[in-house]
């Protein structure tokens, strides 16, 4: 049967080169980069040269700015947990998020709100796009921190995190700017050099490094207490042996993401409006979820009205094609995606909301199998669903 | 990745009797769109019997799969037959749902239910409760009962509704189950703290808390604090050491002492001071 892979917002595969790169620190190239014998140096070096592919990546000069974590939730919990250790005073913090962050932020928002920190959200329209405005308007001399990600993993929109930045510090210089660009990283430039952004996390399997290794750059000079404590690594901001050979495979995985970008932004843009296109012409209840202004160009979210998720992905894997649902069905809570429903996705499209994410490897004939049999898999489903009149009337 | 049983599996690619029914005798409603689930069932009953039964189903696959394995289980059976079926036997007849999508067999049970109603309309009685008292079940989706709430309150210390799901994973499906457990929650840990105490025992823990709890802190700053009388809810204080000249020995009062004493004896105290 077809395997067809269209998760790639979830993970990636390795890339074969990666993969090749990492191999010798798994094998001879064995020693602690921190001892004192000279194998120890080949490990060393290795970390340096990939910390400067990172900071390259990245649009970083200066790689000290790069520190290697396990994941991108790690690279969050560092930020924003390290920031506000920095301020004793609860009653007077005011920290700011979207609505629409990843859980690796939101929870780590609500569990400093039962210590007593102040807590403010800012929402999104209808397209999925971040109110500045609003957001500008919370920012007062408390704010001690700015957390916003660069693109959304459900819908792919792309927020302006560099205005944001420069706004915020416009009027409070000494808020912190955390940036989530997880969903970012291989998919759209960076240049964190030619911003005000303080810190911005990367997880290595997003863009084809294997999983347990990601990236947090932090700006020089920014005050914050690490999260894991222990030996010297990393000038003490993050303790704990170096993962010589992840972090070899992020380095390897960063330069050909850069090297890819032009051809995401070209050819896998084209794939991902081929199927878009596909799906939305031949369905009337089909409804994009992916309306913001921006977006990165692997991804598209599709809502099928009075058609639930779960049961949508559970026949196309029947076909081999493998995708990811917002719906509550799937995420083992009662809840369906947050994200959607904080851009007032409605109900009746919401529960049928399904994420197809494309990578390089993706190729047209899987996109042209897939725009195929969506279709089948919808007309089919609606036959089982109790809204047989509104399915009619959309023409199923 | 759910673990599906191969009959759910089976249920939910080929499931029997999807449609309608035209001059459906009974017809069950269960969830609801914005809850993401919704199940519609179309009963036809000759005397006593059903002799036919089909559903429409907007849900997740297991939904499908209870609705579907319902149907095939209700068609032939006897009314009386019918209401005694329970969501945790849809569940068995499909090999067992994934805990979380329990309440996929619950909204099944539940639509069968009101078709039931609607079709007996005045004539109908809910089945009789021959369950022992405690044994009832609160949360459906996993299947725990009055006794096993109770049990994580009293012996293993939960007190609030996250306590109760993480010991007995009550209340994380569906939540339906949510304000009947705070309920309990609310029973019992009240009777805890309204534990009344006899005057003695009242002033014997006042005196234990102000000498284990209260005296140490105050001695970090040079002070301490000596009982002088409990007159009901009213306790007699003397501050002495640093503490007896200290401009705040009020706010000590109030914003520790007695907080300290509402916290761990009874909300009513108020706390004086004796000079």
């Amino acid at each position: 049967m077809k395997q067809i892979y269209l998760d790639n917002n979830a993970t990636t595969c390795v890339d074969e080169k990666v993969l090749e790169a990492m191999l010798p620190y798994l094998k001879e190239n064995y020693a602690n980069p921190s001892s004192m014998y000279e194998p120890a140096r080949i490990s060393a070096r290795a970390i340096e040269k990939s910390r400067s592919q990172v900071a390259d990546f990245l649009g970083v000069e200066d790689s000290k700015q790069i520190i290697f974590t396990s994941c991108g939730t790690e690279g969050a919990n560092t930020a924003i947990k390290g920031v506000v250790a920095q301020f004793a005073d609860k009653e007077k913090s005011n920290l700011i998020a979207s609505r629409v962050e990843h859980p690796c932020v939101l929870s780590v928002y609500e569990s400093l709100e039962k210590k007593g920190y102040k807590t403010n959200y800012v929402g999104v329209d209808e397209n999925g796009d971040i109110d500045i405005n609003s957001l500008i308007s919370k920012v007062n001399e408390d704010t001690i921190l700015v957390s916003i990600m660069h693109a959304n993993n459900e819908t792919g929109a792309i927020y302006p995190v560099k205005e944001i930045a420069k706004e915020v510090k416009k009027i409070n210089k000494d808020t912190k700017i955390f940036v989530d660009g997880v969903q970012a990283a291989g998919k759209i430039p960076i240049n964190l050099d030619d911003s005000e952004i303080d810190f911005y996390s990367i997880s290595g399997h997003k863009f084809h490094a294997p999983k347990g290794i990601g990236a947090l750059y932090i700006k020089k000079g920014t005050l914050f207490e690490p999260f894991m404590l222990g030996g010297h690594q990393e000038n003490s901001l993050r303790a704990g042996t170096l993962n010589t050979p992840y972090i070899v495979g992020l380095g390897e995985a960063a330069k050909l993401a850069k090297e890819a970008l032009s051809f995401e932004l070209s050819e896998v843009k084209r794939l991902r409006d081929k199927l878009e296109d596909g799906i939305l012409s031949q369905l009337q209840n089909a409804k994009l979820n992916s309306k913001a202004k921006n977006r990165v160009p692997n991804t598209t979210n599709i809502g099928f009205e009075y058609i639930e998720g779960e049961l949508i992905l559970l026949y196309l894997n029947e076909l081999g094609i493998y995708a990811s649902s917002g719906s509550a069905c799937t995420s083992g809570s009662l809840d369906p995606s947050h994200v959607l429903r904080a851009q007032k996705v409605p109900f009746t499209s919401l529960h049928g909301s399904i994420r197809f994410s494309l990578s390089r490897f993706t190729t047209e004939e899987e996109i042209d199998y897939t725009i195929k049999h969506v279709p089948e898999v919808i007309k089919k489903l609606a036959k089982i669903s109790p809204f047989q009149k509104e399915l009619n009337e959309l023409g199923l | 990745m759910w673990e599906y049983s191969d009959k759910v599996k089976e249920h939910f690619t080929n499931p029997k009797n999807v449609g309608s029914i035209e001059n459906a005798d009974a017809i069950g409603e269960a969830g609801a769109l914005s809850c993401g689930d919704k199940l519609k069932l179309y009963l036809k009953i000759d005397g006593n019997i059903i002799t036919d039964a089909k559903f429409q189903t907007f849900g997740c696959g297991s939904a499908v799969a209870a609705s579907s394995v319902l149907t095939v289980m209700l068609i032939g059976k006897t009314l009386d037959e019918a209401r005694k079926i329970t969501n945790r036997q849809i569940a068995q007849e499909l090999d067992g749902l994934p805990p979380e999508k329990m309440h996929c067999s619950v909204m099944g049970r539940e639509a069968l239910e009101d078709a039931l109603k609607k079709y007996y309309q005045e004539d109908w009685e809910d089945l009789e409760e021959e369950v022992e008292a405690g044994s009832q079940i609160i949360c459906h989706c996993f299947g725990v009962s009055e006794k096993q709430i109770i049990d994580a309150i009293l012996n293993n210390g939960a007190k609030t509704f996250d306590d109760i799901s993480k010991i007995t994973s009550a209340g994380l499906a569906c939540g339906r189950c949510r304000e009947n457990i705070k309920t309990i929650i609310s029973r019992y840990i009240k009777q805890e703290e309204k534990q009344v105490l006899t005057p003695v025992q009242k002033i014997i823990k006042i005196n234990s808390i102000i000498e284990t709890v209260i005296s140490p802190e105050l001695q970090k700053d040079f002070g301490d604090i000596e009982l002088i009388n409990v007159e009901g809810n009213n306790v007699y204080v003397r501050l002495k050491g640093h503490c007896s000249q200290c401009a705040n020995a009020k706010m000590t009062l109030k914003n520790f002492v007695e907080v300290k004493l509402k916290e761990l004896v009874d909300d009513d105290i108020v706390v004086f001071e004796e000079k």
